[in-house]
């Protein structure tokens, strides 16, 4: 780690005197927070400690004095340092910081609105809160007040009461500096002033609603909040999101069993203050899809018809007792559920076939995981020490956004270096001044070789890295070779912790391999059963061909979307023939012809914890309590229990302690079998290799049910490059047809810095879910036509 | 009309960094259109590689940017203080009576709009009247209604200070752009007023 | 002997006094190359010598602002002038650039020289058409003429209304391609400026001051002025006086002086108010016809030199009116950045209008005076604190005036009779 870097440099502290107390503070800390230190709070709007000061709203004025020379007029307290021999006195000792700040508190207030008992924000607003603890009693501004057509409409996910406004510039500064998307400005002058978009652009900023997080009135509100509850009526959950793997701590909002809002919780390590849109606004796919109420068996004339809990379970045991079985669990599981489905397909069913990837995967990537993954420890505060950081496959905007505000800090702050692998250019890598190394899809490994990393650089290499042959190859080098650090970021929440578990045809939990005789006496002894199966696994493309071919009889599925599989159609057709046991919280694809269907809990129903992409557990509670519906780990077993081979994890946090009992394997790891790059296929004409990744805002299951959320997706967009758009005779906004044997898709076309080989679709957006219409994956070939 | 991009490319070329631009660019769309379209914006956060919000935030800051067309002759009354008291109120309220437009206001055809205007730094010449920010001194009323009579009839009287004819706001506004027109040697060098200590001066006294 | 001194507008007189050739046939760009000639350090230092202290308000001392630099710090350094001119009653820079811009032309190189800068911008206001083009075409002959272009280069930058712009920080963000509000200080311009680069904000006068200090040496214009304050400089008289105008005189000058050459107040009238730098300094009265014009003498009588800009108002005029209509130019001009400001000037106009058209009450004095208190140090810029200059001293010499638009039930005075058209009747 890095303590012994960080403690060698010594941080000069100061000593002031606030209110006659003594306060010794590092060098660079603002009155404003060293004042709190000592708890006192001086009142304050625009001041907000991840946001560069400002002074504009005037209201945490005090009164200043250095080396016994005192400012002539008081001074705002979030904008100056603290200094040797300063001597600040706030308004609890200075008659006239306190006039000054009550000044400052009535004009704020003159031009307010007093419809605090209709606005969101009543009951946790910092102008209410802070006008009884800082102003005037009484009100003396009897003349006309500012007001404004109320609201704006910024987005379809965010509104704007301009009359509301305090104009602390929070929201502007926070989209500016810590977004990069300053989509909404201050507009206008003076007493007219007010916070805005341009017209024809409407504030669709993958982290807007942070805006309205931190603004101090009720001027942003969410669409979907607004209107909808008292503060004092609402119960609230400390969470993390289950949207990717960033990791954000959260908190979540409830009242009478609904959730109402999540807010982005405050976690200095990982996410700061900060959280994407998704994870925000994200969670009415718990109520919106038709929930499972009742498990589901299939009876003998076909049909699936609902069963009590007893007759299910004992269905599902039956149905996999001594059965050649496999399990596939989809990344979204909670550490605590993918170590149930760990334990039980080695115990209950016997076997290492289990795999938590449901999406393009390779044997590549499942050696790279054991070898370098499993156990890893690259965190966010890595990127803050970074020389330079790497990215290799991976969008950090679209895949892990908090990554992304992380990198930008870094670039922002300190002008960190950053490159690109990648096969197009991106906004987040605009927003980074991104050295954008062009490669054509699939030649990602020799690109990756040449980079110039040092051994305080970072490669952050995405899960699409399974799609390049070698790609993950070419990282463990270049890693060797220069002592750069890698950090493996998946997009999905439950990946990691599913590594962890041993969700892997080859590994045990811990990062124990399979393979280690030893690490398999070591888990076998822990969970009390003689030995383990010592075969290595199938993966998930092995395990839905060896359903096909009947090498397989039943299979124990747990989140998992048939299209998020490649070749989906296909892996369902493999499991019309077998036996399905679907744990699920709503029906799918696969709940539709499994055998048994059971019902789970949604993450906001249960208690639990996901592994971010540094390893780092992100535990949550229960948000709604009385749902009755149970985590899978519970449910896994209760069905262990009806076949017989008990796996002794009742609960989640049976699970939880028994997993963390385990540790980390410190053992031999697996070692990473080098896999050559193979070329690109060769194009001509029309023809184009195909890349694409997922939007952060998509048609993901998880986002179901929130169409003020939708309404701020990113353009459906096919990318080519102006050399082909000459080519085939098109401009930015025709439309465009990307097709192969399989199907098409025909979307408006982005003429835009992309290889000239290469054509760019997005995976999973509104008409274009490439995995569905194409069947096709990263450097496949497909045609590219003005439509 | 439409925007030239070389031409906006050398305005660029005057900074060394293209955001300062910004203000001369907004002058130059003012200058083709007589006013701050949306085309207008969105060619220069286009070209200056911005958001259109950043280019609406600085479009909107200066009073002289207008968001909506104004008249080919664009008439500024001074009503800040010393202009007022000397008569600028009466200018206006007279102006506004007699083209039947209120503050802001663009007449029927098109000619003439109409604004009430801050500080010129003509205050020796007050009342001052401004139009396409030409110098027009020790307005009265009658000539102040002669002013927008000429301009409508499409022969507006000359500046006072300024250049022999009178130029349109389009083409003022080119001129702000930093565009030269040629006529920096027309008009007289002073007038009365800043002469006077310099004649008085000369006079021994 | 006079008591002018006609410096910068010597040859304002001569009718192609704007030209290159006229500038050169006076004997313009001498004063360059003497200076391109001399260390930089030196030509610093001599400006210091000279006393010249700046003209656009606030009396920094020039020579010092540009010691400020850094010097061998292997940066970019920028020149910048100020040429927004825009307080209310000043109309000093504007008649100097239609009538000489090469004076300022000449001013840059020799400034750019001392700072160690290759390049200068003038930030022109944007409602002066025949200003811009005579400042351009300045330039463009300058350049032809092979002044600029040989190291030292000049950007006309022209601004698009906003008093704001005159704040010096708030015109670098303007120069910068933002709104014009003020930036957080420090850093200071001098370290970190145009482009976060060193950078020295200086009015026109300021600068155009320079090549004579060059050409005459600092004694000479040592010769000129008070103590504290040397010189010769532009007063505008304005507003009630017979004869309007620029008078170039040594600092130190008196409103009587100047009235006297100017032929009096308004015949038939008296003096009643006047502003000695601008609306944002405070009023005086005829009280003050004698207090020294200069930075100190006007400073200790409670006011400031600001622009020297002269507004002469007699007894016809309703004071009352008169601060009403500088407080809404206060609220229109607030660039909305700070709190006491931005909603201060707004409630300041609502009391005002109530008070001018009598329906205000004699608390509203108070609440006035309160609020002034309020926004007065406490907003983010001088604008906001300009904005309370005038009622705070209008309230200081005028209140019973105030009190008899209460007790009157209306303004008392005829505002026809202060009008231009009114006094040539009379």
């Amino acid at each position: 780690m890095t303590t012994t870097q960080e403690s060698a440099v010594a941080v000069e502290m100061i000593t002031v005197v606030i209110d006659g107390f003594e306060v010794t503070v590092p060098k660079g800390t603002l009155i404003i927070r060293a004042a709190e230190k000592l708890g006192i709070q001086i009142p304050r709007f625009c001041d907000h400690p991840l946001l560069d000061p400002v002074g504009a709203c005037r209201q945490c004025l005090v009164d200043v004095e250095i080396n016994g020379r005192a400012f002539p007029k008081p001074q705002a307290s979030c904008t100056i340092p603290v200094e040797p021999n300063m001597i600040v006195k706030t308004q609890l000792t200075s008659p006239v910081a306190d006039k000054a700040q009550k000044g400052v508190m009535e004009l704020l207030l003159g031009n307010h609105p007093l419809d605090c008992p209709v606005c969101d924000k009543g009951g946790e607003c910092p102008l209410q809160n802070q006008a009884m603890s800082n102003g005037r009693p009484d009100a003396r501004l009897d003349g006309y007040k500012r007001t404004f057509e109320k609201p704006i409409n910024i987005s379809s996910s965010v509104l704007l009461d301009r009359e509301r406004c305090v104009l602390c510039a929070r929201c502007t500064r926070f989209s500016e500096q810590i977004a990069s998307d300053p989509f909404i400005t201050l507009n206008e002058r003076g007493a007219l002033q007010q916070v805005g978009i341009y017209e024809n652009d409407p504030f669709k900023s993958y982290f807007s609603g942070n805006t309205v997080q931190i603004c101090p009135v009720g001027a942003l509100t969410g669409a979907s909040y607004r209107f909808r509850a008292r503060p004092f009526d609402l119960v609230s959950t400390p969470s993390a999101c289950e949207h990717c793997a960033s990791g954000c701590d959260m908190r979540t909002d409830v009242r009478r069993g609904k959730t109402l809002r999540r807010l982005a919780g405050d976690d200095p390590s990982v996410n700061e203050e900060w959280n994407c849109d998704k994870g925000r606004w994200a969670f009415k796919y718990v109520t919106a899809v038709d929930r499972l109420t009742h498990p589901l068996v299939r009876n003998s004339s076909g049909e699936l018809v609902q069963a009590s809990w007893p007759e299910a379970l004992a269905a599902a045991a039956a149905g996999l007792k001594g059965k050649r079985a496999a399990v596939l669990t989809g990344g979204r599981v909670t550490t605590e559920d993918a170590y149930g489905y760990s334990k039980f397909a080695r115990i209950a069913l016997s076997t290492n076939d289990i795999d938590y990837r449901a999406r393009v995967t390779s044997d590549e990537e499942r050696d790279f995981l054991a070898a370098h993954v499993a156990g890893s420890s690259t965190t966010y505060r890595d990127i803050d020490l970074a020389d330079h950081v790497a990215l290799v496959a991976f969008e950090p905007e679209e895949e892990s956004p908090i990554v992304f505000l992380r990198l930008n800090k870094n670039f922002k702050k300190r002008g960190l270096k950053v490159s690109a692998v990648a096969t197009k250019s991106s906004i987040a890598m605009d927003k980074l001044k991104a050295d954008f190394i062009k490669v054509a899809p699939g030649a990602e490994p020799t690109a990756v070789a040449s980079l110039a990393l040092t051994a305080k650089s970072i490669i952050l290499v995405g899960e699409r890295a399974s799609e390049s042959a070698g790609l993950f190859s070419a990282v463990a080098v270049l890693s060797a070779k220069t002592g750069a650090k890698i950090a493996y970021i998946p997009r999905r929440a439950g990946e990691r912790g599913a590594l962890e578990a041993g969700a892997l045809g080859t590994v045990l939990p811990g990062g124990r391999p399979v393979a280690d005789a030893a690490a398999r006496v070591d888990i076998a002894a822990a969970w009390g059963v003689g030995s383990l199966p010592s075969t290595p696994g199938r993966t998930s493309v092995q395990i839905i061909d060896a359903l096909a071919s009947k090498e397989l009889d039943a299979v124990v599925v747990g989140g998992v979307d048939a299209h998020d599989l490649p070749a989906g159609s296909k892996a369902l057709d493999a499991m019309k023939s077998a036996f399905v046991v679907s744990l699920e919280i709503a029906p799918s694809a696969i709940t539709a012809l499994a055998d048994v269907v059971l019902p789970v809990a949604a993450i906001t129903e249960k208690s639990g914890s996901f592994l971010n992409w540094e390893g780092r557990a992100r535990a949550f509670d229960e948000a709604v309590a009385d749902s009755h519906n149970r985590s899978d780990v519970r449910i896994l077993s209760m069905i262990a229990d009806a076949m017989g081979e008990s796996i002794m994890l009742g609960t989640v946090s049976a699970a939880a302690r028994e997993f963390n009992q385990l540790g980390k394997w410190d053992g031999a790891r697996v070692q990473l079998a080098p896999v050559s790059p193979v070329a690109p296929k060769s194009v001509a004409g029309n023809q184009a290799l195909l890349t694409s990744w997922r939007r952060l805002l998509d048609m993901g299951t998880l986002q179901k049910g929130e169409d003020n959320l939708a309404g701020t997706r990113r353009q459906t967009v096919a990318v080519i490059s102006p050399k082909r758009a000459d080519a085939i005779g098109i401009k930015t906004g025709q439309q465009v047809r990307v097709s192969n044997a399989h199907g098409s898709i025909t979307i408006p076309v982005l003429v835009e810095d992309i290889h000239e080989d290469a054509v760019w679709i997005p995976r999973n957006s509104f008409a274009s879910q490439s995995l569905v219409a194409l069947d096709a994956v990263h450097g496949d070939v497909v045609t590219v036509v003005k439509a | 009309m439409t925007l030239d991009r070389e031409l906006m490319q050398t305005i660029i070329a005057r900074y060394p960094r293209s955001r300062s631009a910004i203000m001369p660019l907004l002058h130059y769309v003012q200058s083709v259109s007589g006013y701050v379209t949306n085309e207008g914006i969105e060619t220069i956060s286009e070209i200056l590689a911005i958001e259109t919000a950043e280019v609406s935030a600085v479009a909107t800051f200066y009073t002289q940017y207008k968001r909506k067309p104004v008249g080919e002759y664009h008439v500024g009354v001074c009503t800040n203080t010393l202009c007022a008291v000397m008569g600028g109120d009466a200018i206006f309220s007279a102006l506004k009576d007699h083209l039947g437009i209120e503050n802001d206001g663009v007449t029927a055809d098109g000619k003439v709009s109409l604004e009430h205007i801050e500080c010129n730094a003509a205050c020796d010449y007050a009342p001052v009247v401004m139009a396409n920010w030409e110098f027009y001194d020790n307005q009265s009323v009658e000539s102040a209604k002669s002013l927008v009579d000429g301009a409508r009839a499409g022969n507006p009287p000359a500046p006072t200070r300024g250049p022999n004819k009178l130029v349109t706001y389009k083409e003022a506004s080119a001129v702000l752009a930093g565009l030269d027109d040629g006529l920096a040697r027309e008009g007289v060098q002073a007038g009365a007023p800043t002469l006077l200590g310099l004649k008085l001066s000369k006079e021994g006294k | 002997m006079s008591k002018l001194t006609p410096v910068l507008s010597a040859h304002w007189d001569q009718a192609d006094s704007f030209t290159i050739e006229a500038y050169t046939r006076n004997g313009g760009y001498t004063a360059s190359k003497k200076a391109l000639a001399m260390d930089p350090d030196a030509v610093i230092q001599l400006v210091k010598d000279s006393g010249l202290r700046g003209r656009g308000g606030a009396g920094f001392p020039t020579g010092m602002k540009w010691g400020f630099i850094p010097q061998g710090d292997n940066k970019d350094h920028y020149l910048v002038v100020n040429a927004d001119e825009s307080e209310p009653g000043t109309c000093k820079d504007m008649p100097l650039l239609l009538a000489n811009p090469h004076v300022l032309v000449e001013g840059c190189i020799i400034a750019c020289h001392a700072i160690r800068a290759e390049r200068a911008f003038i930030y022109i206001r944007g409602e002066v058409t025949h200003v811009v083009r005579r400042m351009n075409a300045a330039i463009a002959d300058a350049y032809k003429a092979g002044h600029l272009g040989n190291g030292i280069d000049i950007t006309l930058h022209i601004g698009a209304g906003a008093y704001i712009c005159g704040e010096e920080t708030a015109l670098l963000d303007s120069l910068e391609g933002f709104r014009g509000q003020p930036r957080l200080r420090p850093p200071f311009p001098a370290i970190a400026g145009l482009y976060a680069r060193p950078t020295v904000v200086n009015n026109v006068e300021s600068i155009s001051s320079v090549p004579a200090i060059i050409n005459n040496g600092a004694e000479w214009y040592q010769s000129m002025g008070t103590e504290k304050s040397k010189g010769a400089t532009l007063y505008s008289l304005s507003g009630h006086v017979n004869n309007p105008g620029q008078f170039e005189a040594p600092l130190g000058i008196t409103l009587r002086e100047i009235l006297e050459l100017a032929g009096g107040v308004r015949t038939g009238h008296t003096l009643k108010f006047w502003t000695p730098g601008g609306s944002s300094t405070p009023l005086f009265t005829d009280a003050h016809l004698d207090i020294p014009l200069d930075y100190e003498g006007v400073a200790a009588a409670g006011s400031m030199l600001g622009t020297k800009a002269l507004q002469i108002f007699d007894e016809t005029t309703c004071v009352v009116r008169a601060v009403l209509r500088w407080t809404e130019f206060y609220k229109h001009e607030s660039c909305g950045k700070c709190t006491p400001c931005r909603e201060g000037t707004w409630w300041l106009v609502q009391i005002l209008r109530d008070l001018e058209n009598g329906t205000g009450s004699e608390a509203d004095l108070e609440k006035l005076l309160d609020l002034c208190d309020n926004i007065m140090g406490r907003s983010f810029c001088a604008l906001g604190d300009g904005a309370t200059s005038p009622i705070t001293s209008s309230i200081k010499y005028f209140r019973d005036e105030y009190i008899a638009h209460v007790t009157n039930g209306a303004c008392p005075f005829d505002p026809v009779k202060s009008t231009l058209f009114a006094g040539a009747v009379n």
